[in-house]
């Protein structure tokens, strides 16, 4: 541009370069300023709308939103019992969900991070990390065709006299289960394995029983990961609503804000605030637990 | 600049300030009213046809707007066709409400929202030629005309059915009983299939205005409290044999043909898909005049103009066309409904598919109360009824 031409007299692109020289925190507050500047508006500050909106009501007559502060929604949610059922239900599926995936997902992890050769590391990584090519809806559709009467679940069933789940909370915990395992696997493999072989070795050197070692080694080394992982699979689960509705009839937080954002947004806000302090109160409670001392 | 503060105290300080931000501007908020709502009926009608626009933005239903028959209008008004596909009623009344559609194909359950809002005009029906000989029975209805004023052209109609398997269920069922009294819904207890909407409580209203005429029910989407309280009860003690409650009609035909599901409400589309696959399926018999004793539930569409209309004619020439004998056919067939055309009968591909939906047999659709929006006012200003909101929370209140 014009840079050499204005060699005598300082180009403008030259005077912004000379603004930014020795003011370190000037070239981190600018290069800093696109992406914050989309944190705080984008994600913050629609959060403080979603807020904002609780507070409001809905004109019964017009269908309008009504812009004055109101605990209207607030006493509905707290005094109707449906809603707490529904709370409850959702929040006791997200921690069945989180609790059977970190089961299933530890030991897994443990052996691609302690035992497998890389190139069995290298095949297991990709093979957790295949489901999550194909489309969720299209998962969830075909444990919608393996859960139902005549599907497959019940036919490998039948000659133990035994039955399937069918539809319903029991289908919604599986489905949520095998969806969101990934999430939990792939933080405690990583956490695994920055864990020094030389620790485990030190352990049963010093004549540590391997659960012992389990125990007082492993475990608090990786439960940071844990926590981590199992972040994704709760908040994963409170949020979905498309599972409940297609292998059960039983109604999610999800499914509430859904029916009722047409109609009543400040309603569907209040709601929605419901999973957020939850999430807070899990967070605090993984903190509590020191799941973010070693990270 | 203080460095050290304590992380946990500032955060706290971020979250206190963010609150009380948040509290003002919920308080604050109140000034900007700009609600003219209650006036009803709005704008005037079209006088005079003049040039096309050379577009038409629609919000239609899934299947009413498609390439085979949108493509042929496009070349021969000069009218390029945007649609935008609508999942519910609900959500075809906010569209509406963004002023920037020219029409929607509205179901009555919304009808009367988009007159109450005032964001539709009344349609000049000399307008639009094929309106002529429209089924008569669709014309001038409380979904459809307001003061006396028609405010859409008829799209087509439907009803809901009640379905079951008949290798599960016999002796044919006779009456909407098979799934709503208790004692005989038991026994098919997690194998009943209801539609998932606010609007089947009017089924259950239907039921009872047969069943419990102390009820004094008139029209079942305008429901007092005690006949409200009642429909709602009375679906209550049906959830607990409800094997599902669909809303996607594919949900449904999966669920009857894997044996999910033996017995519920259901439309022509699905019966019809279903005894296509050959599945063991029945619905009410021409002895019964093909609905159970105590009528059904239904929905007749409507195409309705904003008065905000940027293209109001080539939305005159979409009324018209989308009516047209050979094109009404077409849609109908597409969808699976009852034409509102009277001549589109000589011009479906099956030729018996107005027979079979019943389309030009008026005693059919007596017994068929098309879906209205709940309004407080009943709908004609004569007392105290359930809004749609309140139906909105009773139905998450009776699916628990």
């Amino acid at each position: 541009m014009a840079v050499e031409a204005a060699a005598p007299r300082r180009s403008a692109g030259r005077r912004l370069a000379g603004l930014f020289y020795g003011r370190p925190r000037l070239q981190v507050g600018t290069l800093l300023a696109g992406p914050v500047g989309w944190l705080v508006i984008g994600y913050i500050g629609s959060l403080i709308v979603l807020l904002v909106t609780a507070f409001w009501s809905v004109d019964a007559l017009s269908g309008e939103v009504v812009q004055e502060f109101s605990l209207e929604n607030f006493e509905a949610l707290w005094n109707e019992p449906v809603y707490r059922d529904i709370v409850g239900r959702t929040v006791g599926v997200a921690a069945a969900v989180t609790v059977t995936d970190a089961l299933l997902a530890f030991p897994i992890a443990f052996y691609m991070a302690k035992i497998a050769s890389n190139r069995g590391k290298a095949i297991l990584v990709v093979a957790i990390l295949l489901p999550l090519w194909s489309s969720y809806l299209v998962k969830v559709l075909a444990w919608r065709t393996m859960l139902s009467d005549g599907g497959i679940i019940n036919w490998a069933l039948e000659p133990f006299g035994l039955n399937g789940p069918g539809y319903g909370i029991v289908a919604v915990w599986l489905v949520m289960s095998y969806l969101w395992l990934p999430y939990m696997i792939l933080p405690i493999y990583a956490g695994l394995e920055r864990i020094p072989d030389s620790l485990i070795s030190a352990s049963e050197d010093l004549g540590a029983h391997p659960f012992t070692t389990f125990r007082r080694v492993i475990l608090p080394l990786a439960f940071p990961a844990v926590v981590a992982g199992s972040i994704f699979t709760f908040s994963l689960t409170l949020g979905d609503y498309i599972t409940p509705r297609l292998v059960s009839s039983d109604q999610f937080i999800g499914n509430v804000i859904f029916n009722s954002i047409v109609n009543d947004q400040p309603f569907a806000a209040a709601l929605a605030l419901v999973p957020i302090v939850v999430m807070i109160a899990y967070l605090l409670v993984a903190r509590k637990l020191g799941a973010f001392e070693h990270v | 600049m203080r460095r050290h503060a304590h992380p946990a105290r500032a955060a706290w300080l971020v979250l206190a300030g963010l609150v009380v931000f948040m509290l003002v501007l919920a308080g604050c908020g109140g000034g900007d009213d700009d609600s003219d709502s209650t006036g009803g009926g709005g704008g005037e009608a079209l006088q005079q046809l003049g040039k096309g626009e050379g577009q038409v933005n629609l919000i239609s239903w899934a299947g009413y707007v498609e390439p085979g028959w949108s493509k042929p209008f496009e070349q021969k008004t000069g009218c390029k066709v945007n649609n935008k596909v609508a999942g519910t009623s609900d959500e075809m009344v906010k569209l509406m409400e963004s002023g920037q559609y020219d029409g929607v194909s509205a179901s009555g359950n919304a009808t009367a929202r988009l007159v109450a809002a005032d964001e539709v005009s009344p349609v000049n029906v000399d307008l639009v030629p094929n309106y002529e000989t429209v089924f008569a029975d669709l014309k001038d209805q409380p979904y459809n005309t307001f003061d006396g004023e028609p405010y859409g052209i008829p799209h087509g109609r439907g009803a809901n059915l009640l379905m079951w398997n008949d290798d599960d269920v016999s002796p044919p069922p006779t009456s909407w009983d098979v799934i709503l009294d208790p004692k005989l819904a038991a026994q098919h207890s997690g194998k009943i299939s209801v539609y998932d909407d606010p609007i089947y409580i009017a089924d259950a209203a239907v039921y009872l205005k047969t069943h419990e005429p102390d009820l004094e029910i008139e029209n079942p989407y305008q429901l007092n409290d005690e006949q409200f309280e009642a429909a709602v009860n009375l679906l209550k003690e049906q959830a607990p044999n409800v094997g599902e409650y669909w809303s996607e009609a594919e949900k449904q035909i999966s669920a009857f043909a894997n044996g999910d599901a033996q017995v519920g409400t259901t439309w022509q589309y699905q019966y019809f898909a279903l005894l296509e696959e050959e599945e063991p399926v029945a619905a009410s018999p021409a002895s019964q005049g093909f609905l159970p004793k105590e009528g059904a539930t239904g929905w007749s569409d409507t195409w309705m103009i904003s008065n905000k209309a940027k293209h109001p004619n080539c939305m005159y020439e979409w009324m018209n066309w989308i009516i047209e004998p050979k094109v009404n056919a077409e849609v109908a067939e597409w969808f699976g409904e009852a034409p509102a055309q009277s001549l589109a009968c000589d011009e479906t591909e099956n030729p018996d598919f107005c027979a079979d939906y019943h389309a030009d047999n008026p005693a059919f659709w007596k017994r068929v109360y098309y879906w209205e929006t709940p309004l407080a006012d009943c709908g004609d200003g004569s007392g105290d009824c359930k809004d749609y909101n309140e139906w909105i929370k009773a139905w998450t209140a009776i699916k628990g």
